[in-house]
């Protein structure tokens, strides 16, 4: 299967997932780059089966009994694919895979000042598509002994270590080398092998801390991660990631060495896939765009925000214990049930709310029957989303140059050189995923969840990833990238609606006053109204002008106070959502009145 | 999502059970092929290597790098006893001394030249294995681990806190709907594994502990309850090492449930027996579920029947019990296995099943992800 980019024209891609082993099929049609097929099985990298492979074929024999197209030959000798050669409807060209099975990548990440080397080694991780099991930081407050406690009962995958400015202290990072020693926490895979081990800090401490761990550890020296205070370099800790996480996680996982051989490229973390297809979309368009996946376990959010120089900087953090399943039960515990009552429009007493959450933690895959137990779920996904972007917003932080370089004594309060990248009054595009976005019985349900959860602001568009395909054009997108915008485009992205949002800070503001005028292709198109949301209905795919005027000086629109905002937009399936309950969200004091506006709210888009 | 059901929970009169039980890391196995183990006895030990703490000696000292190498009455590879003089430095011509004792037994694993720290490497720690529901050994890995299979009742729970127990079934004289009281239990539960009731109240599980009762078997459990047990509330239904001292395993969920009736009818047809529990709950991938196993005498010959019977999924005339609202906790005889996706009320398009009410007798429409076998 050696085919030049330009030859290529069937391309097979398998996101081998926890539960589900997704496959793909991308054709070159004459409309151009197409997603044509998919396929699905259980993942089976757990016994009884534990081979992956065997979930993906399963998948693939879905797509060959859908589409009829021969895929699969009769001997796996060296993979079991049927190449296209002659008859381009018989074959495919190329097979790509991303996995998550198992788990993921779990990684700990070690550095010495939390706000500083720590937070930048959890960026690389993160930004390589690591779950982060444990930061640990010198300054972390906590006592030697609980750290190494703490590391002795985790099970990494890889370890990344780091600490201290080029030239700088070594001791700090010495000290860290030997509190891993200490903890020794065994890989999650294989009882006899080496912990993999990176070491990411300074270049000068690098001989000692080698020496430190090579009785426990594998250990890759690559450039520190912070070479300067003020510069971050996270390319040679991800890279250095993915080597690990073939060589010593792949590899290790069953079934896995047949996957890789049947693959010309790395597999790759499906986290990482889907950060460098919003990545690379968001840089090409110039676009600030912010997206979540929300799962049963986990929440993932990627963003790219521009720094103050003007350049895109991608993040990506995983709020670990926020999802809409197994960890449905942390999400009602880390919001409580007041705040995600708020956004139903149905009286339920605490006590029934938490039973039933609990009950769905207990039976992840039961679904909502009734309407109320729906919205009850988007009420959960309101709460989570808002929860996982304020831990987003922590870690997605810009460095300020210009920072003087201090003692390491000083460099415990370093922290006056970050700011925050996310700008929600800048955000172009939020785009959601995982099921209870991407299958919301109603498109404008999701918008809503988006809506309330990311209290978006400004002039915002809002869509969803269809069927979760942004793993699979991460990969392809390593390879073939416009290939890979062009499906995501077409076939990925269901843009639902664009959310008008002026925030304000006029106070005893009465319900139903104007608080902007949206015109559309040079018409009227209405009013933002205070308190109220509406929704306005316009053609699917009209592109034009869309102009948000606001009627007073002290409300903002998105360009600045009193500042109209003018945009170029094609618009979605529901037009534009109006949205006047200012930002932060503000709720009427009683309970009568809070119930009323949430029926309101609901009605008025259609959805109740 | 329009595929997936949960097939419902294991409960059997009489199975043949197997069990690993393995050392963390090699060690010696104490039992041989074909031995009958009784419940909770050893079967395999070993030696936990001891902890490493690095003992920070400039710091604690007040002295700098140099000085303490200067000190250090030891050497890498031997031994210092609690309290040992390990490092002395005399300042200002002798005058002052600075001294370090070792605050622990152990051998001196390294020392570092570049910061003067001191790692101490204490004892092993003895650990063993013990056989559980116990059996005939019929695997050993050598040094590692050994399996044991035995005939037993088997009932699984949806979920469950605490540890492995073993005690002995004693059932609690109340209807399987009425919350368990403190009023509800027996003064002699020392060593019981209670079963019955629903809901139990937190005085209730208190009591029971107090009186020495090592596990208990019930419906369902609010949650309040069950985080004012704990101590905490719980975020995630990855269970099985809380610190609570009786295992509690719930066969229903949250809310006010009654038990199954098959899990109380294999349950109380043991009234008295020995029997053993997990409370360890895992609802991820690899979903592992709380279990009572209740080793038999005899052996049966319906055992594999009976898992057949469950693995063979819905089926005209199987029971089920419906597990969302506006169904939830109710129980159910499948009537249609439609093949086609239906709308539901919430607007999705999903697989679905009727079903009749055993309460009213009415014919209801559910989503098939909504139900499990009873």
């Amino acid at each position: 299967m050696k085919k030049t980019k330009e030859e290529l024209r069937t391309v097979l891609v398998t996101d081998c997932g926890s539960t589900t082993t997704k496959a793909l099929l991308f054709e070159k049609t004459e409309k151009g780059w197409r997603q044509t097929s998919r396929g699905e099985a259980p993942t089976t990298v757990e016994k009884p089966v534990a081979d992956v492979t065997v979930g993906a074929l399963n998948a693939f024999t879905e797509i060959q009994e859908l589409t009829g197209r021969s895929i699969l030959k009769d001997s796996t000798e060296e993979h079991p694919f049927v190449v296209t050669e002659g008859d381009p409807s018989s074959g495919i060209d190329l097979y790509l895979s991303t996995s998550s099975a198992g788990g993921g990548l779990q990684m700990m990440v070690s550095g010495v000042v939390r706000q500083m080397t720590t937070e930048s080694a959890e960026r690389a991780a993160l930004g390589a598509g690591a779950i982060v099991l444990e930061a640990i930081s010198a300054d972390d407050e906590r006592e030697e002994h609980e750290r190494v406690e703490r590391i002795r009962h985790l099970r990494p995958d890889i370890v990344l270590l780091t600490g201290g400015v080029d030239g700088g202290s070594e001791v700090h990072v010495v000290e860290a080398a030997e509190t891993l020693l200490a903890a020794a926490p065994r890989p999650r895979f294989g009882d006899t092998l080496q912990l993999p081990v990176i070491y990411a800090g300074n270049a000068e401490a690098a001989e000692e801390v080698k020496e430190i761990l090579s009785p426990i550890a594998q250990i890759s020296v690559v450039e520190n991660i912070r070479p300067t205070l003020e510069r971050e370099n996270l390319g040679p800790a991800r890279e250095a990631i993915h080597e690990f996480f073939l060589t010593h996680v792949m590899s290790h996982s069953p079934g896995y060495d047949k996957l890789l051989s049947w693959t010309p490229l790395p597999v790759m973390p499906t986290p990482a896939a889907v950060g460098d297809m919003v990545s690379s979309f968001a840089k090409r368009r110039g676009l600030q765009v912010l997206c979540a996946d929300i799962g049963g376990a986990t929440t993932d959010v990627f963003s790219v925000f521009h720094n103050e120089e003007g350049a895109p900087i991608f993040n990506r953090t995983v709020s670990a214990n926020l999802g809409m399943s197994y960890s449905i039960a942390n999400v009602l515990i880390e919001a409580g049930s007041e705040a995600i009552a708020r956004w139903l429009n149905f009286e339920l007493e605490f006590s029934e709310l938490r039973d039933r959450l609990r009950n769905k933690m207990i039976r992840p895959t039961s679904i909502p029957q009734t309407k109320e137990d729906l919205w009850l779920e988007q009420a959960v996904c309101r709460e989570a989303l808002r929860l996982s972007l304020v831990h987003h917003r922590e870690l997605a932080v810009g460095l300020s140059g210009g920072q003087k370089q201090r003692g390491i004594s000083d460099i415990f309060s370093q922290q006056s050189n970050r700011y925050e990248l996310v700008n929600m009054m800048k955000l172009d595009l939020v785009i959601g995923s995982g099921g209870v976005l991407s299958h919301a019985p109603q498109r404008l349900e999701a918008a809503m969840m988006m809506l309330d959860g990311f209290g978006l602001q400004g002039v915002t568009e809002i869509a969803v990833d269809s069927i979760f395909m942004m793993p699979h054009l991460g990969v392809l997108a390593s390879l073939h990238p416009e290939a890979a915008e062009e499906i995501f485009v077409h076939d990925c992205i269901v843009h639902i609606a664009h959310a008008i949002v002026p925030v304000y800070s006029l106070t005893r503001l009465k319900p139903g006053t104007p608080l902007a005028r949206v015109s559309f292709g040079g018409k009227k198109a209405g009013e933002v109204l205070a308190g109220e949301v509406t929704h306005i209905p316009l053609e699917q795919g009209a592109s034009g002008e869309l102009v948000v005027t606001p009627s007073s000086s002290k409300i903002d629109v998105g360009a600045g106070r009193g500042k109209k905002v003018i945009k170029e937009v094609t618009l979605g399936l529901h037009g534009l959502l109006l949205d006047g309950r200012n930002r932060p969200h503000e709720w009427p004091e009683s309970e009568q009145e809070r119930l009323t506006m949430q029926q309101r709210v609901l009605q008025s888009v259609g959805i109740a | 999502m329009s595929r997936a059901f949960t097939p419902g929970l294991h409960v059997t009169a009489s199975t043949l059970i197997r069990r690993r039980r393995e050392l963390p890391l090699l060690g010696e196995v104490l039992v041989e092929m074909g031995d009958a183990v009784p419940v909770g006895v050893d079967v395999a030990k070993g030696e936990l290597p001891g902890e490493l703490y690095v003992l920070r000696l400039p710091e604690r000292m007040g002295l700098e790098v140099f000085e303490v190498l200067g000190g250090l009455k030891k050497k890498a590879g031997e031994r210092v006893n609690k309290g040992e003089l390990l490092c002395e430095h005399a300042g200002l011509f002798g005058l002052l001394k600075t001294r370090y004792a070792s605050p622990d037994t152990g051998v001196i694993e390294f020392i570092t030249e570049k910061s003067g720290h001191v790692a101490l490497r204490l004892p092993s720690k003895p650990i063993s294995v013990d056989s559980f529901m116990g059996g005939c050994v019929v695997e050993i890995e050598e040094g590692k681990a050994v399996v044991l299979e035995t005939e037993a009742a088997f009932v699984q729970g949806i979920f469950g806190v605490g540890g492995e127990r073993a005690g002995v079934i004693r059932m609690l004289d109340i209807e399987p709907d009425k919350e368990i009281t403190p009023s509800d239990l027996p003064e002699d539960i020392s060593g019981s594994i209670l079963v019955g009731g629903a809901r139990p109240q937190l005085e209730a599980l208190q009591l029971a502990a107090e009186r020495g009762a090592v596990g208990c078997i019930t419906g369902s459990i609010d949650d309040q309850v069950l985080a004012a047990y704990l101590g905490y509330d719980l975020g995630i239904a990855l269970t099985g090492d809380e610190d609570v001292p009786l295992t509690l395993i719930m066969t229903e969920g949250f809310g006010n449930m009654r038990m199954s009736r098959r899990s109380l009818e294999v349950l109380s047809k043991h009234d008295e027996a020995t029997a053993v529990m997990n409370g360890m709950t895992q609802v991820r991938a690899g979903a592992v579920r709380p279990e009572v196993i209740i080793p038999l005498e005899s052996k049966s010959d319906h055992s594999i029947v009976d898992e057949q019977q469950l693995a063979k999924g819905l089926d005209i005339g199987s029971e089920v019990r419906l597990i969302r609202v506006p169904y939830f906790g109710q129980r159910a005889v499948i009537t249609k296995l439609p093949k086609e996706e239906y709308q539901i009320e919430t607007g999705a398009h999903t697989r679905v099943l009727h079903a009749k009410l055993e309460s009213t007798g009415e014919e209801v429409i559910v989503p098939r992800a909504n139900v499990e076998l009873l």
